[in-house]
């Protein structure tokens, strides 16, 4: 007989739930999600969990496994032998049923980010040297996991501060496109709270991406909003435009 | 209980309705809201971003001539017509070619980076059956990033967007046009009516037929099987792609897509002796032959003794260098690299053929996408006529652009100087309703999870990559009997985020196109494009007049032969020369030099 690996998978919803031990054949290669599939089929036909393409290029499988922010699909069960696998959803989010979380929030805020706004007409000419540093930020896969693990938004569950180190992501990617005529500098000052991250990295550490979000997208952004509102003859300047109601940094 | 939910039903009313939110659904929706004052909704089976659009690697194919200055929409339209073995629809490949190119500067001006030329054009890779270098890729991630373009060029437009909706029904005016649909939110399991002037399906194609597939569980086929349902005409369904370049092992990642990207790129397929196999089959191709070729090769060769371990072919791309390929194909590098093991920067890989795509589905009007229920429109996958008997790599991401375009503006044309949407009758909703809670009150019934297992199995061994008549016949007679078991699929738990409920709709969507895969195989006896039977081992031009529709006659699938349009002499002159018309082209102005 093949070996057997412990599972132990919230069961619940809004009203409540607990962790339910379920046991399944582990065989080479399998991934977390290909277990909780095992169980879908024959245990618990039930159960919910959200996939898609089942190669982490969806974003659709995020959950939590044994404390970490991980992708089902990408969490090999062999890095867990002799274990018991404990599965939760996002913790960050509502729950909605077992591993589903309610991740509504985040396509509001994405609504809030105006649109990329060229500066020239197409066809552009770039150079690939200058668009590397964007096209790190469209690995995003939309996973959420950074959000999930953003202690801004896990712990303090500031949600109407903080659009999260995903939507940093975004905003970096339309604002150094080499053609980008916008400017999303006001939005991160103010409504998106860039300056409620304290780079802690975590959201780095969990991306399954590998995108640098902090080093990369968010240290560079805060530069930016602090050219913009920290330099004193520019913050002279700006003084002159704008009014003191709208300076919250 | 559905009495019950009629009084209480969430209702909602639109100009245009898109069903579908991957790449053909965005593109429809962002096309349909442009107008001011049109109201348009669009309804998703997954989250917004995750439909199967994301798992398209390789790159969108259109004749920018960036990199082959004699590639132009003439070429695309020979390479298209000749890799779909003519059975294509020669209009939807004309604008198809003609309208790929601007698609694609578009999503450039709606904040998609596509990869760079020395000279800082759009980077284009070359891919099988391409003549030219012709995709326009991001990595090895095109498809995500032509999804999340469209995306967030949607909801920047004023477009309802409802998420993870299942859609069980279409609705049929009395003078026969489309009049709505009756969906459910998977989270709560909470019934929601739509009521549109025009529909849009936008819902792909059906790989998660067989067991061995790259496909996500959302590739069912639900779109084709409610419009089928509805009166619709399907076409070309006995064409199934296999994708010559599936993932082998481990177990658990059989049928994951390895992008043709790494062949496009240089990559090499050897057999267990070492052999360079492609040479045989294909000497002038080699590696970038059309999939249909490559994946029969790989299939012979393993059928012939000389397979891998695992029961594929050797994949090898380790001569252009780490560096290299971790650029190129970061995705597939990753991929390898987490899931099998296997660092594809320092050795060969096993692939081996996938189901992957499916040129079959809802005939359409080319100029237009319109089907033929009045107000009922479809694109991409789920539409049929572009591939013909075989889709070239990068054309469905092109596909998607050029009609999901159109699509949308086909929509609104029809909408002009329609002011009301028809009432769906109380009777008709409440039926349907009573249908899709059925499973619940069924108890000792079928588990819809093994129906579809069961399903996968009879498909994968009599309407795979090989075919016969026997072999047909009996999977048919399989499938019939399936189709009796599943009238008893039962579940167990409530309506809020149930799996088990939703495989049941999947299975029904799934089961409803097996049986006209089986019969549109039965009807062509020849072998052409990804179609190959051994007892009709050749193509045969007396088939090639033909294509197979299918459609509802009673309770009955009818089948009926339909002649191939015939090319105007403009386009038919393209295939006289015996090259390709930018070839064609290059050669003749090297020799009046």
């Amino acid at each position: 007989m093949s070996e057997e690996i412990v599972l132990s998978i919230y069961r619940g919803d809004a009203d409540g739930g607990q962790e339910v031990e379920y046991s399944v054949p582990l065989t080479p290669g399998m991934v977390v999600l290909d277990a909780v599939h095992q169980v879908q089929a024959h245990q618990a036909q039930d159960l919910a969990v959200r996939w898609n393409c089942k190669a982490a290029h969806c974003g659709s499988c995020s959950a939590e496994i044994n404390g970490r922010p991980k992708l089902l699909c990408k969490t090999r069960l062999d890095d867990y032998v002799g274990q018991t696998v404990h599965i939760l959803p996002m913790q960050t989010f509502p729950i909605i049923k077992d591993l589903v979380s309610d991740v509504s929030w985040n396509y509001e805020v994405a609504k809030k980010i105006p649109a990329f706004k060229p500066a020239t007409a197409v066809p552009f000419r770039m150079q690939q040297f200058d668009v590397d540093r964007v096209q790190e930020f469209h690995h995003c896969i939309e996973c959420f996991l950074c959000q999930d693990v953003c202690h801004v938004l896990r712990d303090h569950d500031a949600k109407d501060e903080y659009f999260g180190p995903r939507f940093m992501v975004k905003i970096a990617e339309y604002e150094m496109h080499p053609r980008e005529g916008g400017d999303r500098i006001p939005l991160l000052a103010h409504e998106a709270g860039l300056n409620m991250c304290n780079v802690t990295k975590c959201c780095t550490e969990v991306c399954p991406q590998h995108i640098r979000i902090t080093d990369n997208a968010i240290i560079p952004l805060k530069e930016r909003v602090a050219d913009q509102y920290w330099d004193p003859l520019r913050a002279l300047f700006r003084r002159k435009k704008e009014s003191p109601t709208n300076q919250s940094v | 209980m559905a009495a019950q939910e009629l009084a209480t039903l969430e209702s909602h009313q639109y100009d245009v309705l898109v069903i579908g939110s991957g790449g053909a659904g965005l593109r429809a929706a962002v096309q349909a809201a442009a107008v001011p004052g049109v109201s348009v909704g669009i309804i998703g089976k997954s989250l917004l971003g995750k439909a199967h659009t994301v798992m398209a690697e390789g790159g969108v194919a259109a004749s920018l001539g960036n990199l082959d200055q004699w590639d132009g929409w003439e070429t695309h339209f020979y390479d298209t017509m000749r890799s779909g073995h003519f059975i294509n629809n020669y209009r939807i490949v004309e604008v198809f070619a003609k309208e790929a190119a601007e698609r694609v500067l578009e999503l450039e001006e709606w904040g998609a980076v596509f990869d760079r030329t020395p000279d800082g054009k759009i980077m284009q890779r070359p891919f099988g059956a391409h003549t030219f270098r012709r995709l326009a890729h991001i990595g090895d991630r095109t498809g995500m990033e032509l999804l999340r373009t469209l995306q967030y060029k949607a909801i920047s437009q004023n477009i309802d967007v409802f998420q993870e909706v299942t859609v069980t029904k279409l609705f049929r005016d009395e003078n026969g046009a489309v009049s709505g649909a009756l969906a459910y939110y998977r989270a709560t399991g909470k019934f929601v009516l739509f009521r549109a002037k025009a529909v849009v399906l936008a819902t792909g194609g059906w790989g998660k037929l067989y067991k061995v597939t790259s496909n996500s569980w959302e590739s069912t086929g639900d779109g084709a099987a409610l419009a089928f349902r509805i009166g619709a005409e399907l076409m070309d369904m006995e064409m199934v792609q296999f994708h010559p370049t599936g993932m082998v092992w481990p177990p658990g990642v059989r049928g994951l897509l390895v992008t043709e990207g790494v062949r496009g790129e240089g990559g090499l397929l050897y057999n267990s002796e070492g052999e360079r196999f492609m040479l045989t089959y294909d000497p002038e191709r080699k590696e970038l032959s059309s999939r249909d070729v490559v994946a029969r090769s790989i299939y012979k060769e393993v059928q012939a003794g000389r397979g891998t371990p695992h029961g594929g072919a050797w994949l090898d791309i380790t001569h252009r260098g780490p560096e290299f390929i971790k650029r190129k194909l970061p995705g597939m590098y990753e991929q390898y690299l987490t899931l099998a093991d296997v660092d594809i920067t320092k050795e060969k890989f096993e692939v081996a053929p996938t189901c992957h795509y499916t040129m079959g589905g809802v005939r359409v009007e080319p100029e237009t996408c319109a089907t033929n229920i009045p107000g009922l429109f479809a694109a991409g996958e789920v539409a049929c006529g572009l591939h013909g008997a075989n889709r070239l790599g990068g054309n469905s991401l092109a596909d998607l652009l050029v009609f999901g375009r159109r699509a949308g503006d086909g929509a609104l044309a029809y909408i002009q100087g329609r002011d009301d949407v028809a009432d769906v009758p109380g009777s008709e909703i409440e039926a349907e309703m009573q249908r899709v809670l059925r499973p619940f009150s069924i108890s000792q019934g079928e588990n819809p999870y093994q129906i579809h297992e069961d399903l996968q199995e009879i498909m994968s061994n009599h309407a795979g990559i090989v075919r016969d008549q026997g072999m047909l016949e009996e999977g048919l007679a399989k499938l019939l009997e399936l189709k009796e078991r599943a009238q008893n699929m039962a579940i167990t738990g409530s309506q809020v985020y149930n799996p088990g409920w939703h495989a049941v709709f999947d299975v029904q969507s799934m089961l409803t196109i097996a049986e006209l895969i089986f019969r549109g195989a039965l009807a062509r006896k020849e072998s052409r494009g990804a179609h190959w039977r051994t007892d009709y081992p050749d193509e045969l031009p007396e088939m090639g007049q033909w294509n197979f529709v299918q459609d509802l006659d009673g309770d009955a699938v009818r089948v009926r032969e339909v002649a191939v349009p015939v090319m105007p002499q403009e386009l038919a002159q393209l295939f006289e020369r015996g090259m390709a018309p930018g070839v064609y082209a290059s050669q003749q102005q090297a020799k009046e030099k």
